[in-house]
């Protein structure tokens, strides 16, 4: 159906743009103004022009050197967490239950680490990694390997990674398995009549149905693990050193830590500007893939929510295969 | 192609135990040759796609076997029954082209890639899709979609059977047509053995030549299309086909005469004395009733209405309590409501507890 | 056909990688230190309640539940609230600059919390909301009433429109068709967005730390109290943490009906 061109709808949006507006713009004005600026302290602000937004991109300064080294850990941390929790998440959702409590009971754990606050998981791996009192730390030194995330790079990072695995692979496998229930029985029973084997009817059927879900999940996955903040800071601080330093990370040393605000600023910003286009690809790739649905009606329902109960729409689709 | 025998075939999902009233397709047994078209013909609920499921394989009978070609194929997976099916909903593989999506059970059986592609050329002509072999099937509209899955089917040189789940529910209605004359000329064309089901009755009269009406889980009538609309084996089938439906009245029986409200229609054949306990009925259907203007002689009616269906109209009237749909002859002018009504004895028949009674000679 | 061999393995494997460190932080929770300290033990060998009954006997400690609380809930209804005509209007209409709107909200979804700590900091303290549960709901704000927009929206659109001319026919006015027939058509999508408002303002750290120090600190952020001189206090701390999975595992077990369906919106 066409939307209807109403500007009267203004009025409508307009306590969301002003809540938003004023915890986004007003903010943002002041990052932008701090970041042109240097402080000594005692709110005396000298003005910096783009000196900040150079010396962050000139790896051989001080400031850039730790955006840079920062931004190259949590790159990588990202595409770690991406090929371990999408392939992972995947194989969950499709070895959840069919039916049955056992569905109920699975989604509920699934659930529970996302409705976790975020410095608690930190603490929870804190205490499960530590050789003296942790589960997994004391049997890993006990079978004679030598773990210490506070110490070792290598743990830290296996830490931490193992922590995020822990933390978000349930979103991802949550959404597929949201995308798996919405495929209609028939397709299955069509793959069974066309004789295709498990792995067909997963590239066949399953992956492309979850190809949007996924799309949703890589993205927020990457988005999420960029902006990581708590739990590294919880576990190992950043550290040891500075291995786990994340961007998030030195950026609030920076802000909070030292009161730099001109780096700080400077740093939000150009931070803020990469999410910003990955979230506008996203976003475009996303409508996209919308406008593709429109133009395929017979998946169109798939990913609508049904009409609340009693209003179906009067017509031939009977509610059930309606999801067709 | 084969032959299909039902055996004693009966399905209840909640399991064998299950009362029989409950069962959702009752015990049936009957025998489809090799190379028919039959329709599965009834309203929601009266356990055709349960029948359809079985045959196919989706679901496994509570009771009884299934034979194709003599041969008890119950216990096999649908993937070894060898039949092909059109579901209500058309099943396309998004991420193939055309092309890709016919060759999918070809593949998926390891025949040769040569072979394949023959074929996948021969079906796509057959069913005009040529043309789109190299699109995204999931650009498509919905009847070359139906075309598609129906494809999938056929592709195989060795299915057994092909059918059909209501499958033009998502059609067009002016696409209906078509497709529907296509499939006729496919069944022509292929001998292969069809089964469609569907509660549209045009569907199954125009799709099939042999019709199975089913109700409430059981089997009511097979036969072909005249014989279900001439001698309706009960009253539901009498009901459920033709439009408007047969009617059906009350009426006291002996003999070969029917009396309704006190007045006497005489009937083609002897049906003596019928046994006392159960109801009596006739029925006729509407074509074979002539509203006249009120003669002496006649069974007096009520004209409530006229319906004028194009070329031919309809009376709707009303005998005492007994309602009746009946054929306005051409030149008929009504003289205000009353009216009387011409029977065609050939066409009256006599129903006991809804079941068709045969008279003697 | 739709779950893979080995699914009972895989999923038991899983849930018990999902479940262990949890246990862990709940059979810690119920040692004493000494025992913690001193041996490992798989379950605790002298349970204690001490610590869970310091938490809720100590103010500084279980008012630190009820800020969280607070902010949780008055964040949560803000979005609805004011998320809900909005939705609407996406839903419904075209009008000027709104496509580039509904990106712009969603962009701030993305937003790093860390880059907004310090500018809400002086601006809270300048409007002088700094610690008030009012800041840490305003702020939570920025990333939750995008989110319940774009899932509010998805579940109005699943609204036949008949709907709206039909009521408006009926001489509904427009705020009594909204609450009267609108609301309560889409409440399960409005349990839905709340259920993830309240997880992500529950969850988030970072934003509520920075804007409060004493009056409205969150339990999060009373938990690192458990560092003092005497080394760390870990039976406290592992009692507090769990205390802090307890709302969210009840919420969940509410809507665990709901879940897959939420998720399946695609518009987490």
């Amino acid at each position: 159906m066409d939307k209807i061109v109403n500007q009267k709808a203004w009025f409508l949006v307009l306590p969301v743009f002003l809540v938003v507006a004023f915890s986004a713009i007003l903010p943002l004005m002041t990052v932008v103004n701090y970041s042109m600026q240097d402080t000594f302290g005692n709110n005396q602000f000298f003005w910096n022009g783009v000196g900040w937004f150079k010396e962050l991109l000139d790896p051989s300064t001080d400031l850039g050197g730790r955006f840079l080294a920062s931004l190259g850990r949590n790159l990588l941390f990202s595409a770690i967490i991406l090929t371990i929790q999408v392939p992972l998440g995947i194989v969950v959702a499709l070895s959840m239950p069919r039916e049955g409590w056992s569905v109920a009971a699975c989604l509920v754990i699934l659930a529970l680490p996302l409705l976790i606050p975020w410095n608690v998981v930190g603490t929870i791996w804190q205490i499960f990694g530590r050789p003296d009192i942790g589960l997994l730390g004391y049997t890993l030194n006990s079978l004679g390997i030598d773990y210490n995330y506070v110490s070792n790079d290598f743990d830290a990072w296996v830490t931490v990674i193992v922590m995020d695995v822990w933390h978000w692979t349930s979103l991802v496998a949550l959404l597929c398995y949201a995308g798996l229930k919405s495929i209609p029985d028939a397709y299955y029973q069509a793959a069974q009549i066309d004789g295709a084997s498990r792995w067909a009817v997963f590239r066949a059927i399953q992956l492309p149905k979850m190809n949007r879900v996924l799309l949703i999940a890589v993205l927020l996955r990457f988005m999420d693990s960029f902006m990581i903040y708590t739990e590294p800071f919880v576990v190992t601080g950043g550290g040891p050193g500075n291995s786990t330093t994340f961007v998030s990370i030195e950026l609030v040393k920076i802000a909070l830590g030292q009161f730099d605000l001109g780096k700080a600023a400077a740093l939000s910003l150009v931070y803020n500007l990469i999410i910003l286009i990955v979230c506008w690809v996203f976003y475009t790739v996303m409508t996209n893939a919308g406008a593709e649905r429109k133009a395929a009606p017979e998946s169109e329902a798939a990913l609508e929510p049904k009409p609340a109960a009693g209003l179906k729409p009067v017509g031939v689709l009977k509610p059930k295969e309606g999801v067709a | 192609m084969a032959r299909i025998d039902l055996v004693d075939l009966a399905h209840s999902y909640g399991g064998n135990a299950a009362p029989p009233e409950s069962f959702a397709l009752k015990p049936v047994t009957m025998t489809w040759r090799q190379g028919g078209a039959y329709a599965l013909l009834g309203p929601s609920g009266c356990g055709k796609t349960t029948l359809l499921n079985l045959i196919s394989g989706i679901v496994t009978p509570s009771r009884g076997k299934i034979l194709f070609n003599g041969k008890d194929i119950t216990p096999l997976s649908t993937q070894k029954r060898n039949i092909a099916q059109v579901f209500q909903f058309p099943v396309i593989y998004d991420t193939m082209t055309v092309g890709q999506n016919l060759a999918f059970p070809l593949n998926n059986r390891g025949v040769p890639k040569a072979e394949v592609e023959a074929r996948v050329r021969q079906i796509a002509d057959l069913l005009d899709l040529t043309p789109y072999l190299k699109r995204k099937a999931t650009r498509l509209t919905a009847d070359a979609k139906q075309k598609i899955s129906l494809g999938r089917g056929l592709v195989r040189s060795d299915v057994a059977a092909v059918l059909f789940d209501e499958p033009l529910t998502v059609i067009d209605p002016e696409l209906k047509w078509q497709l529907r004359s296509k499939l006729k000329a496919l069944h022509r064309e292929l001998d292969l053995t069809m089964i469609y089901v569907t509660h549209d009755q045009t569907e199954a009269l125009t799709f099939a030549d042999t019709v199975v009406v089913m109700h409430d889980g059981r089997v009511v009538q097979s036969g072909t299309p005249a014989e279900l609309f001439d001698k309706p084996a009960h009253t539901f089938v009498g009901y459920f086909i033709g439009s408007p439906g047969m009617n059906i009245v009350p009426a006291e029986v002996s003999g070969r005469e029917a009396r309704i409200d006190g007045h006497v229609i005489s009937l083609r054949r002897n049906y003596g004395v019928l046994p006392a306990g159960k109801k009596i009925e006739i029925g006729v259907r509407p074509e074979f009733v002539d509203v006249s203007p009120p003669t002496p002689g006649l069974l007096s009616a009520t004209i409530e209405r006229i319906d004028d269906l194009g070329r031919i109209q309809f009376a709707r009237v009303r005998v005492g309590d007994a309602k009746f749909a009946a054929r306005v002859p051409p030149g008929f002018t009504a003289s205000g409501n009353s009216a009387g009504l011409i029977f065609d004895p050939a066409h009256v028949h006599v129903y006991a507890d809804s079941h068709l009674v045969e008279g003697g000679a | 056909m739709h779950s893979i061999p080995g699914r009972r393995v895989i999923m038991a494997l899983f849930l018990i990688f999902l479940l262990l460190p949890i246990y862990w932080l709940v059979n810690m929770s119920f040692k004493t230190n000494s025992e913690i300290v001193s041996t490992m033990t798989l379950w605790p060998h002298t349970p204690t309640l001490q610590h869970y009954r310091r938490i809720f006997t100590d103010e500084s400690w279980y008012s630190g539940y009820i800020n969280s609380l607070e902010y949780v809930v008055l964040n949560t209804v803000i979005s609805i609230s004011v998320a809900l005509p909005a939705a609407y209007a996406f839903s419904r209409y075209r009008f000027l600059g709104d496509k580039h709107l509904f990106f712009w909200l969603l962009s701030n979804r993305m937003a790093p919390a860390a880059v907004y700590a310090l500018p809400f900091f002086n601006l809270y303290s300048a409007i002088g909301l700094f610690d008030t549960p009012w800041a840490v709901a305003l702020a939570h704000c920025i990333f939750n009433v995008p989110l319940a927009v774009w899932i509010l929206e998805g579940f109005v659109s699943g609204v036949p429109r008949e709907i709206d001319e039909t009521a408006f026919l009926d001489g509904y006015s427009f705020p009594r068709f909204f609450i009267k027939i609108l609301v309560p058509l889409i409440a399960s999508g409005i349990g839905v967005a709340a259920f993830f408002c309240f997880m992500f303002s529950w969850v988030e750290l970072l934003l509520a730390r920075t804007l409060t120090s004493v009056q409205a600190k969150p339990i999060a952020a009373i938990m690192t109290r458990t560092v003092s001189a005497a080394g760390m206090d870990w039976g406290l701390l592992a009692a507090a943490g769990v205390l802090t999975i307890i709302p969210g595992a009840l919420v969940i077990w509410f809507v665990r009906n709901y879940i897959a369906r939420g998720f399946a919106l695609g518009r987490v």
